[in-house]
């Protein structure tokens, strides 16, 4: 199947496309070979701004194919994004060898503190950049495998599912919460220097990031679209309409979820990846079930089982956020709480449906 | 007859002073304050001797205050005063009447030292009388106290008491002490005696005492006896410190049962995911906080007040939060649950407006703090056994609004079987809005419960939400019981890990070991039988 039969009938997504081939060639030029009194000058501030809203936008398609077309509200999709984010953290850590404030060529700053000696095995090989970012993918992946084998296989389903995952990511943040676990406890990982031998202060470096974040995000939309195009995604679709029936027509229920939830999973982790460099910092916070839930609003928002939607959703919720908590901190709360009861109740396909009318897929 | 036996005894023990019976009260004490005031520690002694046999009412009051280091006197004067630092001076009452005399500098006073031996004189003499009081737990009081010092003198004044003493507990109490002073100094056939009373008690003095005497016993039989002894009294103390971490377990159980059980209303019989759940708990304890700052004379009475106001509030609030919203959204619980979880934004921030981000502690009335002492080893504080009480009346009349009343039937009718009820002349979007309002008032009384344990603040009901869901999932859902078996056993099984996993760890077990168990049953502890469930 050619590039070109995937996007066949999907204008919502030549269009989002289009957007990002746009943005990935202007954004350096503007940003990079214009004057900074330039009027159309972009600053690196904000590149790195849009290179994290694109991360949330990737970890919202992931979202959004599980939810919205096999019907599985994970309210723990945190929990891959920041594990993802923690992979490449530790590998973060790694480069900045001996420049910590304790000048360890071994140790991160943080096992100096707590008198560590050596370090842990699970940090063995995060110097590698193949390493770690083989771990980006490898350990969310393997998470969703297991979680998702366990709960599937004895069919929880629906809210109880939800409730699960929720359960997870909040004893994952509580976890990460404790210094004992070798991941910088309440701090996380921070200060981190370069990445694969590029200063990550420099711009060229940031507009880099900010190219590569742009073109996975293509890509996840272009994978995530295959998958729906695919006979996969037909079954995926007709469990989330009647898992029964198709149980009983003979299609293993199970193993189209797991794959789905596993691939879902291994993008939000990717997501998480290209989020860190970017924002410095990882914590325990990204952990918490309220990141979570936000990730469903930005898809239910943006409006779901489109991909491009839940994109949209992201970019436009995190830039109002972004701009409520600068100027009207105290509304902020109240915009997005409102939001998601308005949107519920009226919007129920998010503003891709109010925008395009007929043509917002089922 | 049993006092004035006592105060005889009290004349025994304080005869070595010499002081005079027969003096009027009013000169005793007179004279005694004199002589607290002298410069000698042998007179002062005798001051407090004096003082302890006049029979004076202030007497107790004085003697503590002494012993707290806050009796001084007015160098101008010489007047006794009780005096204590505020401001870098002093507020001074008068010693014996406690009338009020305003502030004084600190270089006016001088305060009434006291060296070890007149303190534990003056711990004996204010034991002492306690011991001739009327009040037997007063008396009892005092016998632990002297357990606590344990001071020969003390037990020797014990003694004769313990044969005309009438409360069993104060005499058990009496015996161990008595028994202790046997070990210390006693014969050998008496130590042999004191080693079989002492081993029915968890008194932290007599498991020293107890190795004090191994240490130095010569008697190979007696050190036998004693080991075996401190093994009987270590087994004690082990089921003792098991009982008190079950206490905790259910205190934390009742906890978890209470935030979650309105849940269980919302959600188990509804199917109603409300995430603004732990936002209505907030707003409770925020109710109890507001008719606290109404009524700031009457802190005691003010939480009672609390528990229906609160109820009131966050019924409304949620009867609003059904009518308005999720009424829409039924059948779609995925939708109802990220609408009430917007609705749980609007109400944290809300608050945050209307009082502050900071948080607000609301006080605890007297009646609530103290503990309840079962012996040395074990004592229940006040205010989990509320908890605990307060956690088991609200369940029950849960059960009995379900179970008893038209309302109840009508709830369990519509949960059950919503067309045939209609059918019947249910009005379900009545019972409906009912339902919820009721579950969420539940939740406003819990949030009352919750003002006492933790600081209110805006993010108090987010803490709970999640534990909350595990319970009432974990209890199977639609079962009132469930949910009580189920927060109990997690509230026992957390404490019970604490030890030696630590807090965080215990409580990421629970919940590991929950997902694990929704696996196995996906339908909770008590699931619903029948065709019902299934849908």
């Amino acid at each position: 199947m050619g590039i070109f039969n995937i996007l066949k009938g999907d204008r919502g997504g030549q269009l989002f496309l289009a957007i990002l081939l746009v943005a990935v060639l202007a954004v350096p030029y503007f940003s990079l070979a214009t004057s900074p009194d330039s009027p159309f000058h972009f600053s690196i501030y904000s590149v790195t701004l849009l290179g994290k809203y694109l991360a949330f936008a990737l970890l919202a398609i992931a979202v959004d194919l599980a939810w919205g077309y096999l019907g599985i509200l994970s309210l723990g999709h945190g929990a891959f994004f920041a594990l993802g984010g923690y992979a490449m953290g530790m590998y973060l850590m790694r480069q900045i060898g001996d420049r910590g404030v304790y000048g360890n060529p071994q140790l991160p700053d943080f096992m100096v503190f707590l008198n560590w000696d050596s370090l842990p095995w699970f940090w063995l090989g995060f110097d590698m950049f193949w390493f770690a970012m083989l771990m980006v993918a490898l350990i969310p992946g393997l998470l969703a495998l297991l979680f998702g084998w366990l709960a599937f296989r004895s069919r929880v389903t629906g809210v109880y599912l939800s409730i699960i995952t929720q359960a997870l990511t909040y004893a994952l943040m509580l976890a990460f919460f404790r210094n004992e676990m070798g991941f910088g406890g309440n701090n996380g990982l921070t200060d981190f220097k370069d990445i694969i031998g590029f200063s990550l202060q420099s711009d060229n470096t940031r507009v880099a990031l900010f190219i590569a974040t742009a073109l996975l995000l293509g890509l996840g939309y272009l994978a995530c679209r295959l998958i729906v195009m695919s006979r996969l995604g037909k079954v995926a679709v007709a469990i989330r309409d009647a898992e029964d029936r198709v149980r009983f027509i003979g299609y293993r229920v199970e193993h189209v979820k797991l794959a789905i939830f596993t691939f879902s999973a291994v993008l939000a982790g990717i997501a998480g990846a290209l989020y860190v460099p970017q924002v410095g910092i990882i914590n325990p916070g990204e952990f918490s079930p309220i990141n979570s839930i936000e990730i469903v609003i930005w898809v239910a928002i943006g409006g779901r089982a489109t991909l491009y939607g839940a994109a949209a959703g992201a970019i436009l919720v995190n830039y109002g956020k972004s701009y409520f908590t600068a100027a009207l901190p105290e509304v902020w709360l109240f915009a997005l709480g409102t939001l998601f009861v308005l949107v519920t109740l009226f919007l129920p396909k998010g503003i891709v449906g109010v925008l395009g009318g007929k043509r917002a897929a089922k | 007859m049993i006092s004035g036996l006592l105060l005889v005894m009290l004349a025994v023990v304080v005869q070595s002073a010499g002081a005079g019976l027969s003096q009027t009260e009013g000169d005793g004490v007179d004279s005694a304050l004199e002589l607290l005031k002298s410069t000698k520690f042998s007179d002062r002694l005798r001051g407090v001797e004096q003082l302890a046999t006049s029979g004076h009412s202030g007497v107790l009051g004085l003697l503590s205050e002494l012993l707290e280091g806050r009796l001084f006197y007015i160098k101008k004067g010489r007047r006794l005063v009780i005096a204590e630092e505020q401001d870098g001076d002093y507020r001074i009452r008068d010693a014996l009447t406690g009338e009020p005399l305003g502030v004084e500098k600190a270089r006016k006073l001088r305060k009434i030292n006291l060296n070890n031996a007149m303190r534990s004189r003056i711990n004996a003499l204010v034991a002492a009388i306690d011991l001739a009081s009327d009040s037997p737990s007063t008396r009892l009081d005092a016998v632990n106290r002297i357990l606590d010092h344990y001071d020969v003198d003390a037990v020797a004044a014990i003694r004769p008491l313990h044969a005309v003493e009438r409360d069993e507990q104060v005499r058990d109490a009496m015996e161990v002490a008595i028994a202790l002073a046997d070990l210390e100094t006693g014969s050998f056939s008496q130590q042999v005696q004191a080693v079989a009373v002492l081993q029915e008690s968890v008194h932290p003095a007599v498991r020293n005492g107890l190795v004090r005497l191994k240490a130095r016993a010569g008697n190979p039989e007696l050190a036998r006896m004693i080991d075996k002894s401190l093994e009987i009294i270590d087994a004690r103390l082990k089921v003792f410190a098991a009982l008190e971490t079950l206490f905790f377990g259910l205190s934390l159980g009742s906890v978890l049962v209470l935030a979650a059980i309105g849940l269980a209303i919302t959600f188990g019989v509804m199917g109603v995911i409300n995430m603004a759940h732990g936002e209505l708990i907030m707003l409770g304890a925020y109710t109890a906080y507001v008719i606290q700052r109404m009524m700031p004379d009457h802190i005691g009475i003010s939480l009672l007040v609390a528990v229906p106001a609160a109820f009131c509030v966050s019924a409304v609030v949620g009867i609003a939060i059904e009518r308005g919203i999720i009424r829409f959204l039924y059948g779609r619980p995925l939708e109802t649950l990220l609408a009430t979880f917007g609705i749980s934004l609007i109400l944290q921030q809300g608050v945050r407006t209307l009082f502050s981000p900071l948080n607000r502690s609301v006080e605890t009335p007297e009646w609530m703090s103290g503990a309840l002492h079962i012996n040395s080893a074990l004592s229940l504080t006040y205010n989990r056994l509320y908890i605990i009480a307060f956690c088991l009346l609200i369940f029950a009349g849960l059960i009995l609004v379900l179970k008893k009343t038209a309302l109840g039937l009508q709830i369990r009718a519509v949960s059950q079987n919503r067309a045939m009820a209609r059918a019947m002349g249910v009005r379900s979007a009545w019972v409906d809005a009912m339902t919820f309002g009721l579950g969420s008032g539940v939740a406003g009384m819990a949030g009352v419960a919750l003002s006492q344990l933790t600081n209110v603040g805006p993010n108090l009901g987010q803490s709970y939400i999640i534990d909350s869901f595990m319970v009432v999932v974990f209890g199977g859902v639609g079962n009132l019981w469930g949910t009580l078996v189920s927060g109990m056993t997690l509230g026992v099984a957390n404490k019970f890990m604490e030890p030696w996993a630590g807090a965080v760890l215990a409580k990421i077990l629970v919940l590991v070991f929950i997902v694990l168990f929704i696996q196995k049953r996906p339908r909770g502890l008590f699931p619903h039988r029948g065709r019902a469930a299934e849908g």
